[in-house]
């Protein structure tokens, strides 16, 4: 029991660690160098100058929300997956992310940001992920049992009706407002507006909360759902409380920073791999993992060609998807 | 009584599977429930774990209605060992300590030192203890079926259900799991409602049997009352001859092949009763 614990401690240490450092990385490298002695003295003393400005203005947000996002999409993974008890399932697989892309590009289509305001996008954004979620449910609850089987299907299915809408879209639009939504959909963790990352950030700390109230449950729920029950867990709470979890996570992620893929589905299995599969580790373990390698990729994303910027689901799936056939044939691992 | 089932009908959506059932179980004792594939044995099982609700009819757990027992009650009450084994790659002892959810308190999250110990206990009484390391799915279907079984008895219940515990199990396992199932009845005065397809093996190991088929009752009583070559020939709709085993005394079935139905039954029939 001790060196259960123990052994988790030392890994989320391990993994704060690595967080602390890329974030520390990430805020160091860019366009305008700035050494490393000036860093660590402008985090310990706030003076104003341009060198503070870039760093704690342009730099620290971009790199809180990609904890935030990171974090949210790994823990939506990892809540999906133990929940539909499929490894394939993503965050992206339930249609949710089709519904806020449809939502931003009706957006851009018909103009309503030019009229409302810039941060009319995201709200469409998070109205479509939100219908999207109301009706999956609605859909996939029967008296008061939510099938888990028809919600993966149902799911996939609004995920293909909202890409080939978006399509329909995007075939009709003029080129000014393609070129927003392909923007859009090819994800960016550079957002502006401070409150939109201040929410996202307590959210998905909100997030991490909540699911571990579930985390015993989630345990239970691996070994199936009948044997859940009889373990005593309340399954149909377990699963409508865990599902509202990871799509609004998925759900705000999404309207923020767009589409950014393979996150959530290659996190949770790389922590699963090298940590263990109790979620009680594996919740906390996927969020930090997931916010250091998103924070990592965004790094990367806007250093690589700078002063352009690649679009930083690009690196992620690169980097990801390699990292992690790397990491199966070294472990050789059954998921 | 410690379960009374009080004229319940069951089954899924619109489907009825079983209908107007009523028994009572007494504490302490080892009850067998036997009848043809698709008969609703299983059925029976989930309707008093509450997996499946009744379309009528009551079930009492101590005199109370388990509709008014919260999920996490019932299992410390009664636990299962359920058929279809979802095995994963978890550890050992990781699936025994799963037992113990039932007895977490709300926002506790780590087990408690007395969670492992009993844990520990019941895995050495089942002799799985030297499994703990392993993974579940690297197991035989023997170990598989008694770390199943210690992870039940972790749970500490009033009432163990087995869904035909001896299912795929060589003779070895077949005698060892009911042995254990009997001591466990014996010794620690458990109540235990199995599940088994092997007439034999509930004639030689329970006290009474309760034989369904199509969703009702058909007969029930003790082994002998119940496993007359009369009645199983009626329910299984298969010839048979029953005779007495000559150690236990208790009633043995006979299986006759269909081209030696005709021979046979002249010969055995002066000594059916």
């Amino acid at each position: 029991m001790r060196e259960k614990v123990s052994y988790w401690l030392i890994w989320v240490f391990v993994l704060s660690g690595f967080l602390l450092g890329i974030g520390l990385f990430s805020l160091w490298v860019g366009p305008k160098r700035i050494p490393f002695s000036t860093l660590i003295s402008l985090i310990f003393e706030r003076r104003i100058s341009t060198e503070s400005s870039i760093l704690f203005d342009i730099r620290l947000p971009r790199i809180i929300l990609g904890f935030a996002i990171g974090g949210s999409l790994s823990l939506a993974g990892v809540i999906l997956q133990g929940m539909f008890r499929n490894p394939l399932v993503e965050p992206y697989t339930l249609g949710i992310s089709g519904g806020a892309g449809l939502g931003v590009s009706l957006n851009i289509v018909l103009r309503v940001h030019q009229r409302v305001g810039v941060l009319s996008l995201p709200l469409s954004g998070f109205l479509g992920a939100l219908s999207v979620v109301f009706f999956l449910y609605f859909l996939s609850a029967r008296r008061g049992v939510l099938k888990i089987h028809n919600l993966l299907l149902y799911g996939v299915m609004i995920s293909f009706i909202s890409s080939s809408l978006i399509m329909l879209i995007m075939a009709v639009s003029r080129v000014e407002d393609l070129h927003g939504i392909i923007f859009w959909m090819m994800g960016s963790l550079e957002e502006p507006n401070g409150f939109l990352i201040r929410l996202t950030f307590i959210l998905s700390i909100v997030g991490l909360v909540l699911s571990y109230l579930f985390s015993i449950s989630l345990n239970a729920l691996s070994v199936g759902e009948e044997e859940a029950f009889h373990l005593g867990v309340d399954v149909e709470k377990t699963k409508r409380f865990l599902f509202l979890v990871a799509t609004l996570l998925t759900g705000i992620s999404v309207s923020v920073a767009g589409m950014i893929g393979f996150v959530g589905l290659v996190v949770p299995h790389f922590v699963r791999i090298f940590i263990g599969r109790d979620h009680r580790i594996l919740l906390l373990g996927s969020f930090l993992c997931g916010s250091s390698f998103l924070i990592l990729c965004d790094t990367l994303a806007r250093t690589v060609i700078a002063p352009s910027e690649l679009p930083v689901g690009v690196i992620t799936g690169i980097l990801g998807g390699s990292l992690f056939i790397y990491a199966l044939g070294k472990r050789n691992m059954v998921l | 009584m410690l379960l009374e089932v009080r004229n319940l009908t069951c089954g899924y959506g619109a489907k009825v599977i079983l209908r107007e059932i009523d028994f009572q179980l007494p504490k302490g004792e080892l009850l067998g429930i036997i009848g043809p594939n698709g008969s609703g044995k299983t059925t029976l099982l989930r309707a008093i774990t509450k997996v499946i609700k009744p379309m009528g009819g009551v079930i009492l757990f101590e005199g109370r209605d388990i509709k008014e027992i919260s999920y996490k009650e019932l299992a410390r009450k009664i636990s299962i060992v359920s058929q279809n084994h979802e095995t994963g790659w978890m550890g050992v002892e990781e699936f025994v300590l799963l037992g113990r959810i039932p007895y977490y308190r709300k926002l506790q999250f780590l087990e408690r030192r007395n969670d492992l110990e009993i844990a520990r206990r019941w895995m050495r009484l089942t002799g799985t203890i030297g499994l703990k390391d392993r993974l579940l799915g690297e197991l035989s279907g023997g170990e598989r079926q008694l770390v199943h079984l210690a992870r039940a008895l972790t749970q500490e219940p009033e009432l163990l259900l087995l869904d035909e515990p001896t299912a795929h199990l060589d003779i070895t396992h077949q005698v060892a799991i009911l042995d254990l199932v009997r001591k466990l009845n014996k010794e620690f005065g458990l109540t235990v409602v199995m599940v088994l397809h092997d007439l034999n093996l509930a004639s030689e190991y329970c006290q009474r049997l309760i034989l369904i088929n199509d969703g009702r009752i058909y007969r029930e009583g003790s082994p002998e009352e119940v496993l007359s070559y009369k009645i199983v020939e009626e329910v299984y709709k298969t010839v048979v001859v029953v005779e007495k085993n000559p150690i236990t005394g208790r009633p043995y079935v006979f299986l006759v092949p269909e081209d030696k139905q005709k021979r046979t039954k002249r010969r055995w029939e002066k000594y059916m009763v």
